[in-house]
């Protein structure tokens, strides 16, 4: 089946199998690779995109399901060679070891800040409680989606 | 390269990640970015029975699917002596099962495709014919006289007992008993759980027929341990083996086993001339790869009526699973389990332990366990939590009582060990300073009388870590002796290679960081490699927190040589005798005229420009390090719960931390290791757990009945640190990957016994779920 | 761990959809998906056509209207969570809604698609019998509507006919002096509950008027607990009248043993619940 999918602002019209995982789609059409699959139950979050701007777990959804639409992966979060604030506080923060799980917990963690600038430590770990991290014991995730926050508001104040 | 004013960002710096910058781009190299021309996929079926007979195996319904390449069985397999490989505790293990399957999701088949989807349906067109045999679920039962004998393909194999082993004096433990005051005993079972590294493992095995070079991108902790069996096994010659461990998702010791999908894929690959990508999901990874743990323990202390440790004595029964494929130093069939003396000076102590098969994945050692101290931690810091209870004793006073003290290091133990350094009552005491111990015991009365149920736990562990002085430590007869190879290059940047392989510990960073504080080269200007056993130095891998032990020793070894030539050079350019050039932050400077100096930058273009006659040109050396003990990691965990009453539903209020691994290489990175290791102590004690039903059904295969907490869950972690360094370690440092694994569980359980005590509670044997807290006050208010 | 092969279908209106449903054998409805496709990766499932509804307008706003909460068969479990009239009218909807799965599934599974699948540990089965809510139906015949005690048959089953769709859900709009709550037990975010309780009481003149008492995970189906709901028709909202309705919730649950907890420790749960959601909705009812 014929598809038209605009990835992290590029349009790609592409052929797929009807249940071809919308994670596969990324992946292995598109040779996307920065979104992993950790699991088989829709249980660990590695896989998070965003669809027409809002989180989901991409191994479950089909790629037919995102025609039309648009999908963003971690690697939209660069713009012109600059990173995102959620990235560059990741880094800052420690908030990644093996870095499997990044992709999915930048994207969530950066979508609860559109909505709430300056969260919580519980708000943040309500949000990213779909993600799951078996590295960093989430302390320095939180921490770096919250510097994220703070950044994001000293860029747009100066 | 480091000017005069320029700080170098050595040890003790929270440099940032240099891994970072692909990882945080989405542009990691995992096992399953790797992409090669012409590349199929595999997919492997298994065994729905944990212990069946196989009557036939029809594949060629499959075979008959369009996109199948292949089909691929044991008998196969088996006509190139590869239906069985050794494991790396000198047993043997199916690849495909060819008389019997032994386990729940033992591999039966693969099939290579085209693609993974059609892999994946050619699966349910395989046709596998078996008869039902008894399922062995307990190492209770597998003991048995009756119990029908698992490995009927192991010619000596009479019964399901694997090994026997034992260490400290058993009759100086009985005298010590008997003449003891107190003895306090418990019984617990330290349940099967799993790694469960969010990146599951795999592999690309890449035999190029023109050649005969056999490429193998693979999920591993110990390339190069690997590339040996392999050649060993499938009789590739070792020159032509390569094997990349890319990027790794996570390890915990379940990337270290040799998997019958890696040995599968590359049989694959070499026949049909093709790469061959084998990624197994999660099910899979849960049900058949390396286990954790599973420990039947009765432990018993002996003490006196005033609290003095007196005698220790554990015996286990350890659930090995059907095959024995213990990643573990040879000669310890329980790997390090006697350090289960603990942080205490127990003069009388015996371990007993056996080891039997079951219709259950093999493994075992895994999850940050450090070579079984897990179990050995939990036991003892248990133990000493109940202790407390019968004598009517503070916990915390019990354990200073009975430190080893300071001034007693090196310390030799009863069972065998030499601890190197410790201050285990500093740890202690911050600990419970930051807790506000006296405070929390005054609430916790307080509390008590509202009704209110507070508990407050302890553990104090000693940890042993860096495997290990080749006297003692191999696995399958290969030393466990690491190396570091360093280049400088003539522009003064470096290039590190080392044995180890990290899966999220920040090597790429660290080791640079040991370059820098023994050359003065900035670790972004040293590059380490690591992982492909093309180019780096032979080792055993990073597991059992020992990197920093071995290789981080042999990193700073070979910077020294390196710079001893450096001083050479130096003063060949400055024009004065070797004894009168000094070395101090990236410069080498004239004795006494410090001003006449020339930098490490300037030295590493003269190895290539201007060197002496007699001299070799270039500014390299590799070095192996032969640790000359082990190391020993220590602290003091605090946790706060308070549980309730009605629902058995407990909630953790804080968790304090006192870690000591002595010198820390990049802060920022230690604590991050705690506080992974903090959140899977918690995990264990709280909800992780692979059980199985009476016909050995795994109950625990996916991720909705193995439970891992998310951020909602695992509670806020506050650190402290005591930094007592190895005396032995060329930079005084320990190792800290496992520590909070190992010394958090019985932190938590020790909490809610605490808080459960007066009530009569004495034991609950992890996962401690609301269901099973709750039973547990029942049954002792009915009591 | 990937899914069968299978049609895919995606209709732009409720009529072509219900022509699909009519015409095509062994499809299935792909509403929200976060529960369907996970079944269909097991291959516990292999259906030979996916409709995927999505697309179909007029089936994604929760409003009110006449008296009632109408909730359309493809509103998120998030859009629930958010929906300011949700949150000021509906409290026991409004507890219960943040507690369903993960963040993540919360963005597509749908209230509908929910109800339709029917797991027994499903939690807005429980809500909307509690609730006293019904189900509006609609086929190539006609539509019809139901309440949720009928339309929740058995595990995985309901009164759905093979050419029906489930397009909205209604909620009698509670009385003023009336609250709810949803008490969940799960081992973490994400797990099967292993047991929860919607409880909806309210109250006129000081004593309590329509009770409503449902459960989750401790049955083939969300249980009715009519029994505990009886109770309390009449009665002064009073410790003993909740110990007493707890333990008729209790006994009106049929707990399986599993790893979860034992039948005692799950009934016990019920009964626990039960008592502290009816004084928590007591409380902000008065």
């Amino acid at each position: 089946m014929q598809i038209t999918v605009t990835v992290n602002g590029a349009e790609k019209t592409v052929d797929v199998e009807p249940r071809l995982l919308l994670v596969h789609l990324i992946r292995e059409t598109l040779g996307l690779t920065g979104t992993h699959i950790g699991c088989d139950t829709t249980s660990c979050g590695a896989c998070t995109v965003l669809l027409d701007g809002v989180p989901v777990k991409s191994c479950t959804v089909f790629g037919v399901q995102a025609d039309g639409r648009e999908v963003t992966t971690v690697e939209g979060l660069l713009t012109g060679g600059v990173l995102d604030p959620i990235q560059a506080a990741f880094k800052e923060e420690h908030g990644l070891q093996c870095g499997f799980c990044t992709p999915g917990m930048m994207l969530t963690g950066k979508v609860l800040l559109e909505q709430n600038p300056a969260p919580t430590d519980d708000e943040v770990r309500w949000a990213i409680s779909g993600n799951i991290c078996r590295c960093t014991g989430y302390m320095n995730i939180v921490k770096a989606i919250q510097t994220a926050g703070r950044m994001m508001a000293e860029s747009t104040e100066g | 390269m480091a000017t005069e004013a320029e700080e170098i960002r050595g040890i003790g710096h929270s440099v940032r990640r240099k891994e970072d910058d692909r990882l945080i781009r989405g542009r990691g190299n995992f096992i399953d970015d790797v992409t090669l021309p012409g590349m199929l996929h595999m997919a492997i079926l298994r065994s729905p029975f944990a212990h069946a007979t196989i009557k036939g195996i029809d594949t060629s319904r499959a075979g008959a699917l369009p996109g199948v390449i292949a089909v691929v069985t044991g008998e196969l397999m088996a006509q190139h002596n590869l239906a069985w490989m050794p494991t790396l505790s000198y047993d043997t293990q199916a690849v495909l099962a060819t008389d019997k399957v032994r386990f729940q999701g033992q591999e039966v088949a693969a099939v290579i495709a085209t693609d993974a989807y059609i892999a994946k349906d050619a699966l349910e067109l395989i046709d596998v014919d078996y008869e039902p045999l008894e399922p062995i679920v307990t190492p209770q039962r597998a003991l048995e006289g009756d119990a029908p004998v698992i490995r009927t393909d192991k010619e000596d194999q009479k019964d399901n007992h694997i090994y026997h082993w034992e260490a400290g004096d058993a009759d100086a433990t009985k005298a010590a008993f008997d003449g003891a005051d107190v003895v306090v005993s418990l019984d617990t079972h330290y349940p099967r759980s799993h790694p469960a590294p969010v990146e599951t493992c795999g592999c690309v095995a890449d035999i190029d027929p023109a050649t005969g070079q056999a490429t193998i991108y693979m999920t591993t902790q110990a390339p190069h341990l690997i590339r040996t069996v392999f050649a060993l096994v499938a009789g590739l010659p070792e020159e032509n083996i390569r094997i990349i461990s890319p990027d790794l998702g996570g390890g915990f010791g379940n990337k270290v086993p040799v998997y019958p999908g890696y040995v599968v894929a590359t049989a694959a690959s070499l026949l049909l001339g093709h790469p061959v990508k084998w990624i197994e999901d999660r099910t899979e990874n849960l049900i058949s790869t390396g286990f954790a743990r599973d420990f039947h323990m009765h432990g018993e202390m002996a003490l006196s009526k005033d609290g003095q440790m007196k005698g220790l004595r554990v015996s286990l029964l350890a659930d090995e699973g059907a095959f024995h494929a213990d990643a573990q130093p040879t000669k310890f069939k329980v790997g390090l389990f006697h350090i289960v003396t603990g942080s205490y000076d127990m003069p009388a102590a015996h371990v007993s332990a056996d080891g039997a098969y079951t219709n259950k994945a093999p493994g075992g050692v895994a999850y940050r366990c450090s070579f079984r101290v897990t179990e050995a931690s939990y036991m003892i810091e248990r133990l000493v939590q109940n202790a407390a209870g019968e004598l009517g004793m503070d916990p915390a006073e019990l354990r200073r009582k009975n430190f080893i003290p300071k001034d007693a290091f090196p310390y030799q133990s009863i069972t065998g060990f030499e601890y190197d350094s410790g201050d285990y009552h500093a740890a202690m005491d911050l600990a419970l300073e930051k807790v506000g111990y006296e405070k929390l015991r005054k609430e916790q009365a307080k509390a008590r009388k509202q009704g209110r149920l507070l508990g407050i736990g302890l553990a104090s562990f000693t940890e042993v870590v860096g495997a290990g002085p080749h006297k003692d430590y191999d696995i399958l007869g290969i030393k466990m002796n690491d190396g570091a190879e360093l280049r400088i290059h003539p522009t003064g940047k470096a290039i590190l290679k080392i044995s180890c392989k990290t899966q999220g510990q920040g090597h790429e960073t660290t080791f640079a960081q040991i370059v820098a504080s023994e050359i003065g080269i900035q670790p972004e200007d040293v590059k380490v490699q690591h992982g492909d056993t093309d180019n780096t130095p032979y080792g055993l891998g990073t597991y059992a927190s020992r990197s920093t032990p071995t290789v981080g020793a042999a990193t700073a070894m070979v910077s020294r040589k390196i710079r001893e030539k450096g001083r050479k050079l130096a003063a060949h350019l400055l024009e004065v005798s070797e004894d009168d050039v000094e070395f101090e932050k990236g410069r080498y400077f004239v004795k006494g005229a410090p001003e006449n100096a020339k930098t490490i930058g300037e030295v590493a273009f003269a190895a290539y420009t201007n060197f002496p006659d007699g001299m070799e040109a270039g500014l390299e050396d590799v070095a192996y390090y032969d640790p000359p003990n082990l190391t020993f990691p220590f602290g003091t965990y605090a946790v706060v719960v308070e549980v309730d009453e009605e629902t058995g539903v407990w909630k953790v209020d804080r968790v304090v931390a006192v870690d000591d691994c002595g010198v820390r290489i990049n802060p920022m990175i230690v604590e991050g290791q705690i506080h992974g290791g903090l959140a899977e102590g918690f995990a264990i004690a709280a909800m992780e757990q692979i059980t199985f039903d009476e016909d050995g059904n795994c109950i625990g295969s996916n991720f909705t009945d193995y439970l891992i907490p998310t951020a909602w869950e695992t509670p806020k972690f506050e650190l402290g640190e005591t930094v007592t360094p190895s005396p032995h370690h060329p930079i005084g440092a320990k190792g800290v990957g496992e520590s909070a694994t190992v010394g958090s569980p019985a932190a938590f359980v020790n909490a809610v016994i605490d808080a459960l005590w007066h009530l009569g509670v004495r034991n609950i044997d992890m996962p401690l779920t609301s269901g099973k807290v709750w039973e547990a006050i029942q049954a002792a208010k009915g009591a | 761990m990937l899914p069968s092969r299978f049609e895919y279908h995606r209709p732009g209106s409720i009529e072509e959809a219900l022509g699909m449903l009519a015409e095509l054998e062994d499809a299935k409805v792909l509403a929200g998906g976060q529960s369907l496709i996970p079944v269909l990766k097991l291959r516990f499932a292999a259906p030979a056509h996916l409709v995927d509804i999505n697309r179909v307008p007029g089936l994604d706003q929760v409003s009110e209207a006449d008296g009632a909460l109408r909730i359309g068969a493809l509103v998120r479990h998030n859009q629930m969570a958010r929906s300011e009239v949700v949150t000021a009218g509906y409290p026991m909807i409004a507890a219960a809604a943040p507690q369903i799965a993960d963040p993540l599934v919360r963005n597509l599974g749908s209230v509908g698609g929910s109800l339709a699948h029917a797991d027994p540990a499903g939690d807005w089965g429980a809500v909307m019998l509690a609730a006293g809510a019904s189900v509006v139906l609609r086929s190539p015949r006609g539509e019809r509507t139901m309440p949720v005690s009928e339309f929740l048959i058995d595990v995985f089953t309901t009164a759905l006919e093979p050419d029906e769709l489930l397009t909205e859900v209604r909620v009698p709009m509670p009385p003023p002096r009336s609250s709810g709550t949803y008490l969940k037990l799960e081992r973490k975010v994400g797990d099967f509950a292993t047991v929860a309780a919607a409880v909806q009481l309210e109250m006129s003149n000081g004593t309590i008027g329509r009770a409503g008492i449902a459960l989750t995970g401790v049955g083939t189906k969300n249980i009715h607990a009519v029994d505990a709901e009886s109770s309390l028709a009449g009665a002064k909202p009073t410790e003993a009248a909740f110990a007493e309705a707890g333990r008729l919730a209790a006994a009106a649950a049929s707990p399986v043993a599993d790893v979860r907890g034992s039948v005692e420790y799950k009934r016990h749960m019920v009964e626990v619940f039960v008592r502290r959601g009816l004084a928590t909705a007591a409380t902000a009812a008065a």
